[in-house]
């Protein structure tokens, strides 16, 4: 609900400012595929339409990248119409058997690191045993298209970083300035270990003292995003009081996607008295990592890291939370980094969470698309802030055959910290 | 009608010229194209279409010809006055997906598009080079050129570079029987009768525009803006006719009223004071001329009242000026929950009394309306502020919304300036012409378009069929919710 107590599809006033910005419309030129035609669609829901199959793939069309609120001039809360919208569509049943067949193994997999730390090892042993190739070429990989997306989609890892898992506590180096509590989300800590490591080398030589409260799950990002609330509130309450728990008063997120979601509490609670004020104040507490340093003097002395470096900034950074800047700041101050602006950079990568699993198409134009304009750079390194975003864009260069040098723009400054080359991984 | 082909039929002669997913007759997607940017009166068409060329824009026609179908045009669905909204049984042809750029030459200045490229993409397209394209809507962000040209649109830059009209060159246009034409080209001036102004302005009622060559203008050497606020529209009034007196011609003088500038404030985050009226003004052109005018107007609104005078110091403090200015429309969705943009002209030198006469008739309906306007060509775009959930409410806007109108009438200027009257504005064309100037129109139109098929119902008042009640929430005849009776 908005602040005048109606819902916020009503408060759109048609204008159309919001289409230009939105990649689904800039792709098809369709309305129904479109934030204007979306809060059309979730209007006509709110008035006692049943979800059509129609609907519920305009609905799926969307990416949830929230260009289409840093544009609105009437400042509709699309986000609250599209996860409302989609709660409605869960729980209509509209879905095909096959459908919410798919979406629930993503949901069982994705959210839970423990499961996710399953899957990739068995990924990781059917690379290494050479049995990709035999499932590839006996067709397996067609007939389950969305095993063989999967594949295309993780990273390559080492069964060190599989089996990893992060210090409950981490000293600061020097007099300290601070405790802070860092958030480990899923994706992250499964594929991309190295980040979190970072974020710890790089909060520590800052003079950060760093806990990771122990069992943390998934925030709910993922869940929220899709429609699957009440899953949503469960996971992010859990996590909530872990962190809590941990003391800090500040918590750092340096995954995107959780930032976002962890940031707003505020309308996932609404109707639950018991934990709307917890849950708005926690969010006031939560940071990314980039605009936590950005904001303190730096420390640690930087060493050069000579060389042209794309940003990529990530829609849940950018337009969700409005934080630009920082990463921006953090990097440009490295000595010897050329930082160069990736061209449309305000347009979606099209992995947006699970998208690139269920709207295979249209992921894969809008990844195409991304993919060029990086390349249009020139740039041989990619600094980009969310697990997904790197990990389509790597996928899309690697169909290519092309290859950039991507990391999390924290990776980078611990490289930079610790006098060591640029990091990545290359797509 | 007879020979009116089902739906399920029309619908799979289409799918097949454009391909079934351009192709739309389920409610789920048909209702994002009841309404353009005016909400308030929406209708269900039957088909929508998106054609991908003039082949596809020319068989498409004919196919909905054949079926006895009414067609209705339409762009990005910004306008205002509910021109492209549909009518009963139509097929709507949306130009959404023909937006490439075809032909550039600097050298001549002039570029070749399709209908839906949005116009500022026009201007983005040819900015490195030096050029830009003069009418710039406040929508320019996203209204597509073929509404421009359906709307003569305009904008603040109008004052001095003139309307769309002023900017088209030529148009390839679909005709109703699916002939394709070509008007006017990329010379300045062409012999014979200028179509082209026949063209620009009709409001989608000679036939589907399919391609634009337009004119580029060489950006001035120069641009000086200052902001000034003022403690009323009326000194702010003042100001402008003071200026414009003072012979300069500014590039674009804008003005907002207190409410106008509290909604902007809150969609851009601009730091403006809360003031009874404020003054956007630009002057371009060579720098010596523009520093002398820019100068000259400062102190003319100094001497006018002005309360507080801010340059900003570069280009992006300049955009961001604008900017409050460009969003202040959608930006009353922030301060009302529902709202009209009404657009009339007056004379200028009349701003003062006729801005002081719309606040007491909005006190008489109990209602708030915001000022946001073109005070160069004296264009108002009085925003009539209502709830849609407070009974009567709406009823009384729209009364409000046509009193201003006539109010306009009446001391000489016009029921719109550039919005167009679309249906909207078709029950005020009488307040403004006679049978026989409205006699004229129709032939002009039925030259082009003899059994009315394109944009029926717009434009010219029609008279009721018995049962009928127009308007918001009004009652359809029977006949014609049945598709028995078409109202062109
Ligand atoms: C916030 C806001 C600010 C605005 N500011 C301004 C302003 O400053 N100045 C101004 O003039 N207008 C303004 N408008 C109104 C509107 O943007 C313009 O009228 C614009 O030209 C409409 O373009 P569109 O592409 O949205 O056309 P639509 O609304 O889709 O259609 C407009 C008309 O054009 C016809 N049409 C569309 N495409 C074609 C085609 N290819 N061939 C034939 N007919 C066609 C339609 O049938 C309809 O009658 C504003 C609107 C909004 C929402
Ligand atoms: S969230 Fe992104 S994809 Fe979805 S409607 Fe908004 S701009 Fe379009
Ligand atoms: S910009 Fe905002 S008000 Fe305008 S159409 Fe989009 S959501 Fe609606």
């Amino acid at each position: 609900m908005s602040g005048s107590g109606r819902h916020p599809a009503l408060d759109c006033v048609h204008c159309g400012f919001c289409l230009p910005v939105c990649p689904t419309w800039l792709s098809w030129g369709r309305e129904p595929d479109s934030p204007r035609g979306r809060i059309e669609i979730a209007r006509a829901m709110l008035d006692g339409a049943a979800p059509s199959p129609e609907m519920v793939g305009h609905l799926d069309s969307c990416l949830g990248c929230m260009a289409c609120i840093a544009a609105c001039p009437s400042g509709v809360r699309y986000d609250v119409v599209i996860e409302e919208a989609r709660a409605r569509v869960e729980a209509s049943g509209t879905r095909t058997p096959a459908d919410a067949g798919r979406r629930s193994a993503i949901f069982s997999l994705f959210p839970h690191p423990g499961r996710l730390r399953v899957a990739a090892f068995f990924l990781w042993l059917w690379r290494a045993s050479g049995l990709r190739w035999l499932t590839r070429a006996s067709g397996l990989v067609r007939l389950f298209p969305f095993l063989g997306r999967l594949d295309a989609l993780a990273p390559d890892l080492g069964l060190a970083e599989v089996t990893a898992s992060l210090p409950a506590h981490t000293p600061a180096t020097g007099a300290s300035r601070g405790r802070v509590a860092l958030v480990g989300g899923c994706v992250q800590r499964v594929f991309f270990p190295g980040v979190n490591a970072a974020t710890l080398r790089v909060l520590s030589a800052e003079g950060y003292e760093v806990v990771v409260p122990e069992g943390q799950g998934c925030c709910g990002a993922l869940s929220v995003h899709a429609g699957r609330d009440e899953e949503a509130r469960g996971m992010t309450r859990a996590l909530v009081e872990r962190l809590e728990a941990s003391g800090a008063d500040t918590f750092l997120v340096n995954a995107a996607g959780c930032g976002s979601h962890l940031k707003d509490l505020g309308h996932l609670f609404a109707a639950d008295p018991a934990w709307h004020d917890r849950a708005v104040a926690f969010s006031r507490k939560v940071k990314d990592v980039t605009e936590f340093l950005a904001a303190v003097p730096a420390r640690a002395p930087r060493h050069p890291l000579p060389g042209k470096l794309a940003y990529h900034s990530p829609c849940h950074l950018g337009h969700a939370q409005g934080v630009q800047e920082p990463p921006r700041a953090l990097l440009r101050a490295i000595p010897g980094v050329e930082l160069v602006e990736v061209p449309e950079g305000d347009q979606c990568c099209g992995s947006a969470g699970i998208y690139n699993l269920v709207q295979v198409e249209a992921s894969d134009e809008l990844g195409a698309r991304k993919a060029r304009n990086v390349l249009a750079t020139g740039a041989p390194f990619l600094a980009s802030a969310n697990p997904g975003c790197t990990l389509q864009v790597l996928r899309v260069l690697r169909e290519q055959g092309a290859s950039v040098q991507a990391a999390h723009p924290i990776e980078i400054l611990d490289a930079s910290i610790q006098g060591r080359p640029f990091p990545g991984r290359r797509g | 009608m007879s020979g009116r082909a089902s739906v399920t039929e029309l619908a799979g002669r289409l799918s097949a010229v454009v391909g079934a997913r351009n192709c739309y007759t389920s409610a789920s997607e048909l209702l994002t194209y009841e309404c353009d940017g005016l909400t308030h009166g929406r209708t269900r068409p039957d088909v929508v279409v998106l054609p991908g060329s003039t082949e596809e824009v020319a068989e498409v026609v004919r196919l909905a010809r054949a079926a006895g179908r009414p067609i209705v045009p339409r762009g990005s669905g910004t306008g205002l006055s509910g021109g492209a909204r549909p009518v009963p049984g139509s097929v709507v042809v949306a130009l959404s997906r023909m937006r490439r750029i075809l032909e550039v030459n600097l050298e001549d200045g002039w570029i070749r598009v399709e209908p839906g490229v949005i116009n500022l993409d026009v201007t983005r397209h040819v900015s490195a080079a030096g050029y830009y394209y003069a009418p710039d809507p406040s929508s320019q962000s996203i209204c597509s050129i073929g509404g421009n040209v359906a709307f003569n649109s305009g904008g603040a830059h109008c004052l001095k570079y003139g309307f769309t009209v002023n900017h088209v060159l030529g148009a390839r246009v679909v005709l109703h029987d699916g002939r394709v034409v070509d008007i006017g080209g990329p010379a300045l001036d062409t012999p014979g009768h200028d179509l082209l102004a026949a063209l620009v302005g009709s409001e989608g009622m000679v036939g589907i525009v399919t391609e634009v060559t337009l004119r580029l203008l060489r950006k001035p050497e120069a641009t000086r803006t200052f902001f000034a606020t003022f403690p009323s529209t009326d000194e702010g009034g003042e100001a402008v006719s003071r200026i414009i007196a003072a012979g300069i011609l500014p590039a674009a003088i804008e003005m907002m009223d207190r409410l106008a500038i509290v909604a902007a404030k809150a969609a851009t985050g601009l730091d403006w004071p809360d003031v009874g009226a404020a003054l956007l003004m630009d002057a371009d052109g060579p720098t010596a001329e523009v520093e002398d005018l820019s100068a000259r107007a400062v102190q003319i609104a100094r001497d006018a009242g002005a309360l507080e005078l801010r340059l900003p110091r570069n280009e992006a403090e300049r955009q961001l000026m604008w900017k409050g200015r460009k969003s202040a429309f959608a930006a009353v969705g922030r301060i009302s929950p529902n709202y009209m943009v009404e657009d009339g002209v007056i004379p200028r030198s009349e701003i003062a009394p006729v801005l002081r006469e719309i606040e007491s008739m909005a006190k008489e309906q109990g209602l708030r309306v915001a000022n946001v306007f073109h005070a160069g060509d004296g264009n108002l775009h009085p925003l009539v502020l209502y709830d849609a959930r407070e009974q009567g409410q709406e009823e009384r806007a729209e009364q409000l919304g046509g009193d201003i109108l006539r109010m306009c009438v009446r001391r000489g200027g016009s029921i719109t300036g550039e919005h167009g009257v679309g249906s909207e504005k078709a029950a005020y064309m009488a307040d403004m012409f006679g049978p026989d100037d409205l006699e004229t129109m129709k032939w002009v139109r039925a030259a082009f378009d003899p059994d009315g098929c394109f944009n029926p119902g717009k434009v010219f008042p029609s008279s009721r069929l018995c049962g009928e009640k127009p308007g918001p929430g009004g009652v359809e005849h029977p006949a014609v919710r049945s598709g028995e009776v078409q109202r062109w």
